[in-house]
């Protein structure tokens, strides 16, 4: 005896979220199915096992044959193959373009390539996440990378408008498209302890501060590309350390300034012109690609690993960057005092985001 | 030339990519009616084409109208060589045709292949402008409304109906022509999906036109079928119910204070009516010009069986029409008056419709399939027919009843062997009714009557036996009615109605049934036709018995919507009844069942069968909790059996003094009652009493009926989920018992509905409605189920107490009631989900397989849909194996269905069915094969309280039909 067939079809789309997640989550049927009984679904409504097998299977069919549409989310809503409420279309949607912070992590900065696809395995085994779902999450950031490559206008909004994702999500994955297009470097030792939401802030600082965007919002690739004419501008900010009266009075201001705040005042003051060099010749050398990709590994070995090591506290941290940011203000030979904002002001608060433990 | 055929094509979307080299298509449109085709522009290097073609006109019959679908091809132009075919749209033009019903078909259709499914979609304008043709001798009949709905239409008033139509038409199957053997299977499927579409539009027109000729304009209770017959060919039938209909507008909606009392006397006066009379005496002295016996040049084909259908000794009505009393019509008078068109195909009717109601009748015939040589001669099936007719007409007389409701015919056919069924259920109706039928405008049935006074008589009145006492047709164990103590009732009743609305119920129903395997030896021709024969009155009675004692351990009385299909397959039978059980307040409480063994002396056996009474005892008390069956025990033991009428008085004093012997004398007719003694003496009954006992109760918050509605809920909310679902079992064992199969038959079908329960647990509390299931026998080791039904949701505060008593209780304002209804509630739930569904830019449409949906009001039918579609595959592992590969075959019919009923302007189709799932497979070869035919009524409804003037009206018809609940 064996079920030749078995097929159940609601006019309105029957859903499970819980089942939904699992197929996401790439379980086979079977496990899922474990992990419904184990979950008490049974109990709930009087169910058996094949019950529960039968209903899985239907759910996974019908997600297999939604994913068509899913991958071009517009078109679940005008499509009449399955009736969805578009409340649930929304949850389908969102759902399906969720993603483990874990697995994101890992292929941050990557080139969105076969040759990363290849080592999908890899990364499924370090981070816990099934092969299968490791592809759709890799498949979707491919795919949302390419439709908004070719696109003009703001690139959160873009992502958000063809993919109907939530706000958060949209800024995520324009995180995700902001990273592989730049190449940054996240894999380093040194990066391993920041998490995919730094990275994903920073991003949002980078891409609304330092791109092309930033000044001028019809241009393709605006929000993707770093805005060249501003990079080559930060390497004026050089004589903020290559000048020694400008490095001792900036200096001077900023001690006079936090003498008496701060318990680490001293270790501040020692490595103040360390420090300096380190956040200035980041901006530098910005011109250089390969530069740019170390933009995140030079903020941590350049400036947050010494102050760790210093005991700064995340006070201090902030106290002595707003300090050292607004002395240069006052510094009368310092003429690049919008480059200068337009610099720190993103430095500040990625390097907020990113000084922890 | 008396019609102008109009169509537009708009534009497509999400078209397949045809060209691999660009990624794109090169899309136009071919537009073909009859043998005219125009042709679209190519839209080049687009899958969203726009066409915005000019309006393509075709001049043509309006025979052909109503014959031919509109067909629209989507193919990919290419330079060197043919053009493919992306798919095809068919348009079923019929509901154009009518002036009340649609006025344009506007919208996305799915554009369908056979081999590769829906691919794109493309956007069409229909519109048709009709010459008014005098002409008498027309073979059309535009105009004629056909309704799926087993009941009169809501939003419509039946001033007269007619009586049975019936026609057949047959035609070679075009996958058994020797084309077919040259020719590629997408072009063998077009053709076949083209012939029926156009056999189902000569039918309608067909049965059209002998409603015509009998004064009717519509068809309801239409029940179209497919024979397919394989070799010997493609019969396609219908039969229906002839009435004429009266649009009831909104505006002319009746009040509640003019209204009432007048309705009733309506009923007792059959002058003026708006449609008067309709001249029946003088039909009746010179028949009608175009009697169906004597038709006219294209009708050589037709079918007519000489069940005139014009009521000939209709004169007798006039000579008899008032007939005072509900209760105590017997006159042969009203026999004579309806013995010549006694079948109806509906199974819902006004109160106080049914006079008596005598129980089910079927028929069954056996019949070897010969090939139809002259496709206009299919005298052979319509001589089969006949007889089958004539014999459920004589059942009908030998209970005493002059009429069959609930009408219905099906066909299993298996190789060259076809089993024809006809069943209904017989009755005696009031004949005023056949003058007139009133109905409310909100579509309620309304007793209208006496809300507030001693509950009247005709609520129990369809249960009192319409045949002679002394003279019982069949062995019963008759009693004085429960409810009125003045007729005489049967102890259980079986029907294939749904349950009448002024029925009073005690408790809840539930599905309730029965099935059955028995094996066969294979054999051909006559051997293989006797067999089969003489294995279906065993059958029969095993079903019954089956039911029998299903009913009593679920303490109840009697059967609605009892539908018995009998599928043959080559080397087996499967038998499946479906019914709905109640408690009838009116009838007598069924007895125990009690087990008996053959051999008394045995000490072990005795103590097995202790063990078993006691768990059949222990169900039965489980499921009177279960379904809220509480009669009032007194007056049950007290009438409970045949006694004179003087006596009752007394014996009703003295069950008070509860002394010793009276005891004794109340077991003794308990025990009389129980007609179902069950012996154990063989294997056999251990297994019967096992099945018996095996069967799981529905879980807690669910209830399911195969009826309408679930009798004993009243307080439906707004959430609707109608699903179709199928299930093929391989079975493996080469040697099975009956008792094998039977069991793994229960259990198939138990275990589909466990997964319905399972599947739709979040809408609890909700009822399955309409649960109907079809079997079959596709191949020699397979078992198919196909379910179709309806999960629809009520208010679970409300199904204690009917919203009467709880009017009652509140005071009877009108206003009040309106306050603490709980349906407002409900319905503005739905008001909600039904905007934020709008939202979408796909018109969300809303499936049944009932005659309305809940919280809201149908304010237009706009066509019947009757849609044919077949789907093949050759690369079956590709597509999910035959579950992925029927999967998204049913949702693609769910699609189209949805598609043109937007079109149409509709949001929902009302009385949907799944009316063939065919489906055939060769894995080795990595194919499969599917067939659908789908039907249903599509229709605008709005919601209930979008209505000016009405809601509180329907209210009120609700809490007046359940007062007399109520009040038992």
């Amino acid at each position: 005896m064996a079920v030749e067939l078995d097929v159940f079809v609601g006019n309105t789309t029957i859903m499970d979220e819980e089942v939904y997640q699992l197929w996401l989550d790439g379980y086979t049927v079977n496990d899922a199915v474990k992990v419904r009984m184990e979950g008490g679904v049974m109990e709930e409504c009087e169910a058996s096992a094949d019950v529960l097998l039968s209903d899985t299977m239907d759910q996974y069919r019908t997600f297999q044959m939604c994913e068509r549409l899913l991958h071009s989310p517009a078109k679940l809503a005008n499509q009449l193959l399955f009736q969805i409420p578009p409340n649930r279309q929304a949850i389908l949607i969102e759902r399906y373009y969720a993603f483990d912070d874990a697995f994101v992590r890992e292929v941050l900065g990557k080139k969105l390539s076969k040759g990363t696809k290849k080592d999908l395995d890899d990364i499924g085994a370090k981070t816990g996440v099934t092969l299968k779902s490791c592809r759709r999450q890799f498949d979707n950031f491919k795919r949302v990378f390419k439709v908004v490559e070719e696109l003009k206008g703001p690139l959160v909004e873009n992502i958000r408008q063809h993919f109907l994702l939530s706000d958060k999500l949209a800024r995520d994955y324009a995180a995700i498209v902001f990273f592989a297009n730049n190449r940054f470097e996240t894999g380093k030792r040194k990066l391993q302890y920041l998490t995919f939401q730094d990275f994903a802030f920073c991003a949002g600082q980078l891409i609304n501060n330092w791109t092309v965007g930033a000044v001028d919002n019809m241009v393709e690739d605006m929000d993707v590309d770093l805005d060249k004419e501003f990079l080559q501008e930060l390497k004026e900010l050089k004589i903020l350390i290559t000048d020694k009266d400008l490095l001792d009075q900036h200096k001077s201001l900023v001690c006079t300034a936090l003498r008496g705040k701060t318990k680490a005042f001293n270790e501040m003051e020692a490595n103040f012109k360390n420090l300096s060099r380190g956040l200035i010749n980041i901006a530098a050398k910005l011109t250089n690609t390969k530069d740019v990709r170390d933009f995140f590994i030079d903020l941590v070995e350049k400036f947050i690993e010494p102050c760790r090591s210093d005991r700064w506290t995340a006070a201090d941290m902030k106290l002595y960057l707003t300090h050292y940011t607004n002395s240069a203000h006052i510094l009368d030979t310092f003429k690049h005092q919008v480059v200068w904002d337009r610099y720190m002001g993103v430095i500040k608060s990625c390097i907020f985001k990113m000084y922890h433990d | 030339m008396p019609g102008k055929l109009k169509a537009r094509i708009v534009a497509g979307r999400h078209l397949p990519v045809m060209d691999r080299a660009s990624d794109l298509t090169d899309a136009f449109v071919e537009v073909k009616f009859g043998n005219t085709t125009f042709k679209t522009d190519v839209c080049p290097k687009s899958l969203n084409p726009q066409w915005n073609s000019e309006w393509f006109k075709f001049e043509v019959d309006d025979e052909d109208l109503q014959d031919e679908p509109l067909q629209v091809t989507v193919l990919d132009h290419d330079t060197y060589s043919a053009n493919d075919a992306i798919g095809k749209v068919y348009i079923d033009i019929d509901p154009l045709l009518c002036s009340e019903a649609a006025s344009v078909i506007s919208g996305w259709f799915p554009i369908y292949d056979t081999i590769h499914g829906i691919r794109g979609e493309i956007n069409v304008l229909v519109k048709v402008e009709l010459f008014n043709d005098l002409n008498r001798f027309r073979q059309s009949s535009c105009g004629v409304k056909f309704f799926c709905t087993t009941s009169i239409p809501r939003c419509y008033r039946a001033a007269m109906v007619h009586g049975f139509v019936e026609e057949l038409v047959v035609n070679e199957d075009p996958e058994y022509q020797w084309i077919d053997r040259i020719r590629t299977p997408r072009a063998s499927n077009e053709a076949r999906q083209r012939l029926i579409s156009l056999m189902s539009g000569e039918l309608q027109r067909k049965i059209g036109l002998k409603v015509l000729e009998m004064g009717g304009n519509a068809v309801v209770g239409y029940l179209q079928c497919f024979d397919l017959e394989g070799e010997s060919g493609l019969v396609v039938r219908a039969i229906g119910t002839a009435c004429t209909l009266d649009k009831l507008s909104s505006g002319s909606a009746p009040n509640t204070n003019t209204h009432m009392p007048v309705f009733g006397e309506d009923l007792l006066s059959s002058s003026g009516p708006p449609t008067p009379f309709r001249a029946l005496p003088t039909s009746s002295s010179s028949p009608p010009p175009f009697s169906p016996s004597k038709p006219c040049s294209r009708q050589s084909s037709s079918s007519d069986t000489d069940l005139s259908l014009t009521p000939k000794t209709v004169t007798i009505i006039s000579k008899n029409p008032l007939v005072k009393s509900l209760c105590t019509v017997s006159d042969t008078a009203v026999f004579f008056y309806l013995q010549e068109f006694p079948f109806f195909t509906l199974t819902s009717f006004p109160p106080g419709f049914l006079v008596h109601v005598g129980g089910v009748v079927s028929a069954r015939s056996v019949k070897l399939l010969d090939r139809i040589h002259n496709p206009d001669e299919p005298e052979t099936r319509d001589a089969w027919w006949e007889e089958i007719r004539q014999e459920i007409k004589s059942h009908a007389k030998a209970l005493g009843c002059h009429a069959v409701v609930g009408y219905s015919e099906s066909t299993s056919i298996c190789e060259e062997v076809c089993i024809l069924s006809a069943s209904g259920t017989a009755a005696i109706l009031n004949p005023r009714y056949m003058l007139q039928l009133g109905l409310e405008a909100d579509g309620r049935w309304c007793v209208l009557f006496s809300r507030f006074e001693e509950p009247s008589p005709p609520s129990c009145g369809f249960c009192h036996i319409p045949y002679d006492e002394l003279n019982m047709p069949f062995p019963a164990q008759l009693t004085y009615c429960y409810h009125c103590r003045r007729q005489k009732v049967p102890d259980v009743l079986f029907t294939t109605i749904d349950l009448p609305p002024e029925a009073a119920v005690t408790g809840k129903g539930c599905l309730i049934q029965a099935r059955l395997c028995r094996l066969k030896k294979k054999a051909q021709g006559e051997v293989n036709a006797t067999a089969i024969s003489n294995l279906l009155p065993f059958m029969e009675y095993e079903l019954h018995t089956q039911l029998m004692n299903k009913l009593k351990l679920r303490s109840m009385n009697a059967l609605f919507g009892l539908h018995i299909q009998i599928s043959v397959g080559e080397n087996m039978l499967l038998g499946l009844a479906s019914a709905t059980g109640v408690y009838l307040t009116a009838l007598p409480a069924p007895g125990g069942i009690q087990i008996a063994g053959k051999t008394p002396g045995d000490l072990s056996n005795e103590q097995h069968i202790l063990t078993i009474q006691k768990r059949i005892n222990d169900t039965i008390a489980k499921n009177k909790e279960l379904y809220q069956i509480n009669p009032p025990e007194l007056t049950e033991e007290v009438v409970g059996s045949p006694i004179p009428d003087p006596r009752q008085r007394s014996r009703l004093f003295r069950s008070h003094s509860e002394s010793s012997d009276e005891v004794s004398e109340l077991d003794l007719s308990h025990g009389k009652k129980d007609a179902f003694v069950l012996e154990i003496d063989d294997t056999d009954a251990v297994e019967d009493i096992h099945s018996l006992l095996t069967d799981a109760p529905t879980p807690t918050g669910f209830y399911s009926c195969n009826t309408e509605v679930m009798p004993g809920i009243y307080n439906w909310t707004s959430g609707v989920q109608m699903f179709t679902s199928v299930r093929v079992l391989r079975l493996s064992n080469a040697n099975l018992t009956n008792q094998g199969l039977n069991k793994i038959f229960t259990d198939l079908c138990e275990n589909l509905l466990k997964s319905f329960y399972f599947k739709l647990r979040s809408m609890i509390p909700c009822c399955l409605c309409r649960l109907n299931f079809t079997v079959a026998v596709p191949e020699e080791e397979l078992i198919q189920v196909a379910v179709t039904a309806v999960a629809m949701t009520f208010d679970k505060d409300q199904t204690q107490e009917k919203p009467a008593e709880k009017a009652i209780t509140k005071g009877l304002s009108v206003s009040s009631l309106d306050r603490s209804s709980p349906l407002p509630e409900g319905r503005s739930r739905s008001l909600r989900s039904n905007r934020s569904f709008a939202g979408g830019s796909v018109t969300v449409v809303k499936m049944t397989p009932l005659s309305f949906l809940p919280g809201t009001r149908i304010i237009k039918y706009l066509g019947i849909i009757n849609m044919f579609f077949i789907r093949e595959t050759s690369s079956l592992r590709e597509e999910g194996g035959v579950s992925g590969f029927l999967h998204s075959f049913i949702a693609e019919v769910f699609a189209m269905v949805r598609a043109h009923v937007a079109a149409l302007g509709g949001n929902a189709v009302v009385s949907y069915s799944m009316k063939e799932c065919v489906f055939m497979e060769n894995p080795n070869k990595n194919q499969a094969q599917c067939l659908i035919n789908v039907s249903g009524d599509a229709v605008i409804c709005v919601r209930e309280t979008d209505q000016e003037p009405i809601p509180s009206m329907t209210n009120i018809g609700q809490t007046c039909t359940s007062g007399t609940d109520g009040a038992t």
